[in-house]
């Protein structure tokens, strides 16, 4: 009879294993649910392409998905590049001391540190300090500087996923460090590298916080025409329409919620299908 | 022997306290495979990582004496580690092609070294695949992936590998242990084809297989050098009584 408990015991304990699993696809789905629900009916071309009119009451939202477009471009521009160089100088060049320790620390800590801080600190030192006042690269620089330690995390996890022996083997037909990193540590991480790169720009995509004082405008009557100026985004102006905005129909919430979501889950699968095609070619 | 390609003179070798090698002294003929025997952990991979310096990239490692290759001393400051990896080529327990193609492989060497434009990278492939017998068989394929290969070729194409960055002296470290006896007799045939214009050391665990490819043994034992001398010679009458013990199988 002692087996029986064994085998009921096990049984309770997978079902609250998969019962908490379940728990976390239930917002999840009901998020989807509600969201398209009461977003899809004002979902068409028009609102993809055409100008919000009558105090954002009707019309479409297309400034603020060139907005956002814009800041995912420019935090790439300044997070990517420091990123990896960072990553590769964490992983492959530096010994093991006190600095490098320091330097590590920072980063787990600075991607603890809140998206508010991040909004506050760009305020100060790129919109006031650096005199770049609410623009496309103030929110850029701030959101690149958010994203970075997740990037550099996801770089260095890659990077140190390449097999020891490709190292080994390429010293050993007389290549240095720097070619060695160049063609026989890099081109295999950087699927890794570009996978993580996604998520967390994404994830940042859709932050308010940090782009709420350094480039967010309420409402603008043109795009942006230089990385000086200010831009509508997609999370700021879904946040207008929802407390700011009186009478703004539902629709027109949920239909621009939509949209957002919709733009991140396309960023995510495209990190997914990178990730499982180069995992499906990768054999060691 | 006035003509030794490797000369090792009183190596000592440390790993952080531990002395892994002690007071070596070594010639090492050129074209001729030489085999290092020992048990595990005995210093016979660490001494063939000492004549391509790969223990450099080990940290906490230090060296006494001199390793001596074509009469310069590999340890000097001013020596040029590309140059000398290029020249003393080192094979792997485990295959080790890069992820890439067959062709690719080959070319590693060539392109970050420069030594020759790409147009002539296809002759380096076909001239480095024939050398170990693979061209045949792989000629039509040179852009599959190389993992896609079988163990033995594998290990064949890291020989090749080798060949195209114009290696004198190949290292090879328990080069069969990851493969068949039928593979591994094969790459024996190779190695003995390959003698007659390199100068082969080979580390192994098979003491058939130094019997079979060799024609001079060293035996080490607690990173010492007990005996080296013509295979036959140590095979059959061997000078030191560790080293019989060794051979026959009494242990180790």
């Amino acid at each position: 009879m002692k087996l029986g408990n064994a085998q009921v015991e096990q049984k309770i304990v997978f079902f609250f294993l998969f019962l908490s699993t379940l728990i976390i696809l239930i917002p999840v789905i009901l998020v989807l649910i509600v969201i398209i629900s009461r977003g899809s009916s004002v979902l068409n071309w028009a609102f993809l392409t055409a100008m919000p009119r009558m105090g954002m009451r009707s019309g479409g939202i297309f400034p603020t998905i060139v907005g956002t477009f814009y800041l995912v471009a420019g935090t790439l521009v300044f997070a990517l590049p420091i990123g990896i160089f960072s990553a590769i100088y964490l992983s492959e060049y530096s010994k093991r001391n006190l600095l490098t320790r320091i330097i590590e620390l920072a980063i787990v800590n600075l991607a603890g540190v809140p998206s508010v801080v991040y909004g506050l600190f760009g305020l100060g030192l790129f919109v006031v300090f650096l005199k770049f006042g609410a623009s496309i690269l103030a929110g850029s620089l701030t959101l690149a500087v958010m994203v970075l330690p997740v990037i550099i995390t996801a770089s260095r996890e890659a990077l140190q996923s390449v097999p020891r022996s490709f190292r080994e083997v390429s010293y050993s037909l007389g290549a240095t460090k720097w070619q060695t990193i160049r063609y026989a540590v890099l081109p295999h991480a950087l699927p890794g590298i570009l996978t993580g790169t996604i998520l967390s720009v994404s994830r940042a995509a859709g932050e308010t916080a940090p782009i709420l004082f350094t480039v967010a405008a309420f409402y603008l009557p043109r795009l942006p025409q230089s990385i000086f100026d200010q831009a509508m985004a997609l999370p700021y102006h879904l946040y207008v329409l929802s407390t700011q905005v009186p009478n703004v129909r539902l629709e027109l919430q949920y239909g621009t919620a939509l949209v957002l979501v919709g733009l991140i889950v396309i960023a995510n699968l495209v990190a997914v299908i990178i990730r499982s095609y180069f995992r499906a070619k990768k054999q060691w | 022997m006035a003509d030794a390609k490797i000369k090792v003179k009183a190596l000592n070798f440390y790993y952080g306290k531990f002395q892994a090698l002690k007071n070596v002294k070594l010639e090492i003929p050129e074209r001729e495979i030489t085999a290092i025997i020992g048990p595990s952990g005995c210093g016979k991979s660490t001494l063939l990582r000492c004549f391509n310096r790969m223990n450099d990239l080990v940290s906490g490692v230090r060296i006494e004496g001199e390793v001596v290759v074509d009469g310069e001393d590999i340890y000097c400051p001013s020596v040029d580690l590309v140059h000398l990896r290029k020249k003393v080529g080192m094979v792997f327990q485990r295959p080790n092609p890069f992820p890439l193609s067959i062709f690719d492989n080959i070319a590693y060497g060539p392109s970050i070294h420069h030594f020759a434009s790409r147009k002539q990278f296809p002759e380096i492939v076909e001239r480095s695949l024939k050398a170990v017998g693979l061209w045949n068989d792989l000629k039509d394929r040179l852009r599959d992936l190389a993992l896609t290969l079988s163990g033995e070729q594998q290990q064949r194409l890291c020989i090749a590998r080798l060949l195209a960055v114009e290696a004198d002296i190949l290292l090879m470290d328990e080069p069969c242990s990851a493969l068949d006896p039928i593979a591994t007799e094969r790459i024996e045939e190779l190695m003995r084809e390959l003698r007659k214009k390199y100068t082969i050391v080979i580390v192994t665990h098979n003491m058939q297989q130094a019997a079979r490819v060799s024609s001079r043994a060293a035996y080490f034992y607690l990173g010492e050098l007990i005996e080296y001398g013509s295979t036959q010679r140590l095979f059959t009458r061997p000078l030191r009584r560790e080293t019989e013990d060794y051979i026959t199988g009494r242990f180790g």
